[in-house]
């Protein structure tokens, strides 16, 4: 494991944790929308329980795209891209590693800290479990179908509000899939929502790479 | 497909075909509204059955533009042909203006027949999501200030989201949704609304044609005067 991948996936992690702790931003952001909701919606849990998958899962959503613009951003500007475009790694592998280490460093965070944000939220204990479950299933197709976006508007002098544009109607089946999946057990049926959203994920973590490393080809061509 | 790539052979055969497909596009309109106000009432929906003919072609239109948009993306990415970067960015405010017809339209015979202007149903979802697929097409390609970057960056999102278009189509199979489902090819619609309705589909499919190549048209000739105005400094 000691391979260019891995190193790449570490250099990412450290980078992402000393730069202003991207981890700690998007935890902060998920909680944050996890008390304003109920703030703004009322103090009745069983209402509150009925919306938390929906509101816990575009929270996460949201918090995870507040880091993606510095998934590639920061290293094209350096040049650092460059010289790991000419790494013995292909950009396919580059784009693969760079999304598993954004995922570890904001989606695995958000889905441990999910629990305990459905507790504000009143979700009884077999829900949160689902709720989890789907985070850790879909949070990574967050994550690549976000790094699309960011590799897309690469080097955008006014990129910012361009790519949630870009990114949040692509991740529209993410968010229903797993937001059905808790209000499933909610109403004790169950659906094939988790099924769903995992082959979701799976294709997104595939076909990514491929979609993320064209637009990263034609950047560094530019 | 690769003779019209020269742009002046473009300019010509589109300024032969232009007037024609406007005139086919009028014709067919006047026909379409004819047939369609000749319909008898609906013995569900009474008259406002008359709405159908002007929502269904409206979402005919949307999704197959943003079809045409995939096409014309595939051709410039892999083929490199140099109209098709052109043809794709014509046709996307068209195609978003038609989703939003389509959209309007829809919501407005949905109050009468259903008692509500939207539902989350799933047919309805995936086509409001193609209009922010347009609109997040139309955004790249402003935002990028390239212009080649800008066509390759537009034509690998322009893929990316073709991904919506068999969702959209197929939605109203796989999911129980409160969207009419698949009745024209399956030839259970009447045929006294069958006709109307495809004559105005006929009609929205060339009015969109004749647009997209007036589009074509004025960008080639904008490119033109751009390096016009460049050389002469």
């Amino acid at each position: 494991m000691n391979g260019p991948f891995a190193s790449l996936v570490l250099r990412d992690l450290k980078l992402a944790a000393r730069s202003g702790g991207s981890a700690a931003l998007a935890l902060a952001f998920f909680a944050l929308v996890a008390t304003l909701v109920p703030l703004g919606v009322g103090a009745d849990l069983k209402l509150l329980a009925r919306i938390a998958g929906g509101v816990l899962w575009v929270g996460a959503v949201l918090a995870a795209l507040l880091s993606l613009d510095r998934l590639y951003q920061g290293d094209f500007d350096d040049g650092s891209l460059e010289l790991i475009a000419l790494s013995p790694l292909s950009l396919e592998q580059v784009a693969l590693a760079k999304l598993v280490a954004h995922w570890l460093s904001t989606g695995l965070p958000l889905t441990l800290l999910s629990p305990l944000l459905a507790v504000l939220f009143g979700l009884p204990a077999p829900a949160t479990l689902v709720l989890f479950l789907s985070l850790l299933i879909g949070t990574p197709a967050v994550s690549a179908i976000g790094a699309i976006g960011a590799s897309l508007t690469l080097s955008l002098k006014r990129g910012g509000l361009i790519l949630p544009l870009i990114v949040l109607p692509l991740l529209v089946p993410a968010v229903i899939f797993g937001a059905g999946a808790v209000t499933s057990v909610l109403d004790h049926l169950s659906n094939g929502a988790l099924g769903l959203l995992a082959g979701f994920a799976a294709a997104a973590v595939l076909l990514s790479p491929f979609a993320a490393a064209a637009c990263v080809r034609l950047n560094l061509a530019g | 497909m690769f003779r019209y790539a020269n742009p002046a052979q473009f300019m010509r055969l589109s300024g032969l075909v232009l007037p024609w497909i406007s005139i086919l596009a009028a014709a067919a309109f006047a026909a379409g509204l004819f047939l369609g106000f000749r319909v008898p009432a609906d013995y569900q929906q009474g008259m406002t059955v008359l709405i159908m003919f002007v929502h269904v072609p409206a979402a005919i239109v949307a999704e197959t533009a943003y079809g045409a948009i995939a096409v014309a993306s595939l051709f410039s990415l892999v083929w490199r042909h140099p109209l098709a970067d052109t043809a794709a960015r014509a046709a996307a405010p068209l195609g978003a203006v038609f989703t939003a017809l389509g959209l309007v339209t829809g919501s407005l015979w949905g109050r009468p027949m259903w008692g509500a202007y939207w539902v989350w149903d799933a047919r309805l979802t995936s086509f409001l999501l193609l209009l922010f697929l347009y609109l997040g097409y139309i955004a790249l390609w402003n935002a990028i200030e390239d212009e080649a970057r800008a066509a390759r960056a537009a034509a690998i999102l322009a893929l990316v989201g073709a991904v919506n278009l068999p969702i959209i189509k197929f939605s109203v199979d796989w999911w129980n949704t409160l969207h009419q489902g698949e009745s024209i090819l399956s030839g259970q619609i009447a045929p006294v609304f069958l006709w109307p309705l495809l004559t105005m589909a006929l009609a929205y499919s060339l009015l969109f044609a004749a647009l997209w190549m007036v589009r074509i048209r004025t960008e080639i000739v904008e490119r033109r005067a751009r390096s016009l105005m460049q050389r002469a400094g």
